[in-house]
């Protein structure tokens, strides 16, 4: 497989120097917290920390300029507003899209929900498919079960290797018989890592007549991501798992498509004009965002975007890729450590694994005691660990602020998992 | 001593490495079978009841240590003991068993055998301790 397509934005290009994590590491407050035992923060593909200039910057706005925005004559409302759609204006520019083609959401599962409701229960009709992947999260799953359901689509899957990798030759004839209209995939897999080709399959799924819809939960905050040179239709992302706060996510689609759905969800702000009998939809982005948004945490995601601009996210993705390749080297010492997934080269700062006979969650258990904190179940991925045998996994992830050390003390804790059920 | 010593006392580890009462039954009176989603640990109950005793009780399946002690733990508790005790069984008896505190997530773990038990017995299919909650 070759190098997923990315694009890099202007400030991400200009970024320099040389990447110090412990420096990073010094601006989050909850790592850098004095306690009993120094906390291993090994989860951050479940949710990221924030650095300090996120939390000011959502403290700034409780504290100096609390509004509600869009309809308030008054400064500090005006500067709410200005705020809010900066926030839209930066997170745009950060994947390559138009403003107006932003549509803020609670979180990616939100922004899944709205194509699914929005566009799917407007184009699909019964006897169309939608082609998943067998390693979605539950996010990309379960909104077209429901729609499934409701309206009799076929749902079809890109199987996956015994590696962790999409079988990509199979695609071509999930789309054969040209009644597929859309194909969503994850581009980074929750628990696996693997970075998958998400240009190749918008380009199969668009000569088939279908349109691509890419979860990117755990690719815009860990690399470069570019709308355009993806080539896709909709993408999904979160605001927690790329250094800002929960509670708010966005969709980003294709301004027609945004033109011609209609809303998802209806209330105030996302109208024109409103009689007894009926409403006219505002324009876009406001057409998809009913009742009042998350204000502060646009505002803590506007910070956390400059945050992620200034450090670069070709860095930050060289970053994540080099601890998971030392983190693989490192794990292979400990007796009956086995790793699902790809190979270091296919994957991002993910690395899920199984310790012998030991249930992940005593493993996690054992390691919570060592202060280390890692993920174990099925991550929100039923499917993807049947298709892979395993009941259950424990996985531990990276971020900009995770160091060496932190993989270290994972090993330690291993060895000691295995020397109390050994 | 490091509090993953306290945790993992000696007796959990111990039911977990030798487990009672672990098995099947060839002609059980009662057989269940139960599954904790969020960890994906399943236990299997087949009981033989003799003049409204458990004459036998084995439990089957597959899980985290503490599922796996706690069934151990319960089942040799009840064998040889009347049917009618398990509908007093509580989530506190298990945890005497276990001899530790547990927090929410690994609370579950410990009482799949309960709600197993309850469940095949009695019929009762709600965890343990979430009867209250939910009236």
């Amino acid at each position: 497989m070759s190098t997923p397509p990315v694009g890099t934005t202007a400030v991400a290009a200009t970024s320099r120097g040389r990447f110090d994590a412990h420096e990073v590491r010094s601006r989050f407050p909850l790592l850098t917290a004095r306690r009993e035992r120094p906390l291993v923060y090994l989860d951050s593909a479940a949710t990221s920390q924030k650095p300090e200039s996120v939390l000011a910057a959502m403290d700034d706005y409780y504290r100096r300029y609390n509004a509600n925005i869009h309809r308030g004559i008054y400064a500090i409302a005006e500067e709410a507003t200005a705020a809010y759609e900066d926030a839209r204006a930066r997170l745009a520019r950060f994947i390559g899209a138009p403003s107006r083609e932003v549509i803020f959401t609670r979180n990616s599962t939100e922004a899944i929900n709205l194509v699914a409701y929005a566009w799917g229960r407007w184009a699909l009709k019964q006897g169309d498919a939608v082609v998943l992947t067998v390693m979605e999260h539950h996010s990309n799953l379960v909104p077209w079960h429901i729609l499934a359901a409701e309206r009799g689509i076929e749902l079809r899957f890109i199987p996956v290797t015994d590696s962790g990798e999409l079988q990509m030759e199979a695609l071509p004839g999930l789309l054969a018989d040209g009644r597929v209209r859309l194909v969503g995939v994850v581009h980074i897999s929750n628990v696996l890592g693997t970075v998958n080709p998400v240009g190749e399959i918008a380009r199969q799924a668009h000569a088939a007549g279908a349109l691509a819809l890419v979860d990117a939960s755990q690719s815009v905050p860990h690399m470069p991501v570019d709308v355009k040179a993806l080539g896709c239709d909709f993408l999904a992302l979160t605001s927690h798992k790329m250094l800002g706060p929960t509670g708010i996510g966005a969709l980003w689609a294709r301004r027609e498509l945004l033109e011609a759905m209609p809303p998802f969800l209806g209330g105030g702000e996302m109208i024109r004009e409103v009689k007894l009998q009926g409403s006219k939809w505002n324009e876009l982005p406001w057409k998809f965002e009913a009742g009042t948004m998350a204000i502060a945490e646009a505002v803590g995601l506007r910070a956390a975007v400059v945050f992620n601009e200034e450090l670069g996210m070709e860095r930050i993705f060289e970053h994540d890729r080099e601890l998971a390749r030392y983190a693989l080297e490192r794990m292979i010492e400990v007796p009956g450590v086995r790793i699902l997934g790809p190979p270091a080269e296919k994957r991002g700062g993910v690395v899920a694994f199984e310790l012998g006979e030991i249930h992940p969650h005593d493993v996690a258990t054992v390691l919570d005691h060592h202060g280390i904190a890692v993920r174990a179940g099925h991550h929100c991925a039923m499917p993807l660990h049947d298709r892979l045998g395993v009941p259950a996994s424990a996985r531990a992830s990276f971020h900009c602020y995770s160091v060496p050390g932190d993989v270290d003390a994972l090993v330690e804790g291993l060895h000691h998992a295995r020397k109390v059920f050994g | 001593m490091g509090e993953w010593d306290e945790l993992y006392r000696e007796n959990i580890i111990d039911h977990y490495k030798n487990p009672r009462c672990r098995g099947t039954l060839d002609h059980p009176d009662i057989t269940y079978e139960d599954a904790n989603p969020l960890c994906g640990d399943q236990l299997r109950i087949d009981i033989e009841v003799k003049d409204g005793k458990i004459e036998k009780i084995r439990h089957s399946g597959h899980g985290c240590s503490i599922s796996q002690a706690a069934a151990s733990m319960l089942c040799e508790r009840m064998e040889g003991h009347p049917l009618e005790e398990v509908k007093a069984l509580t989530k506190e008896d298990v945890l005497e068993l276990l001899g530790i505190e547990l927090g929410p997530v690994r609370l579950k773990c410990a009482l799949l055998i309960l709600k197993t038990l309850k469940a095949g017995v009695y019929g009762i299919t709600q965890w343990p301790g979430e009867e209250e909650e939910t009236k």
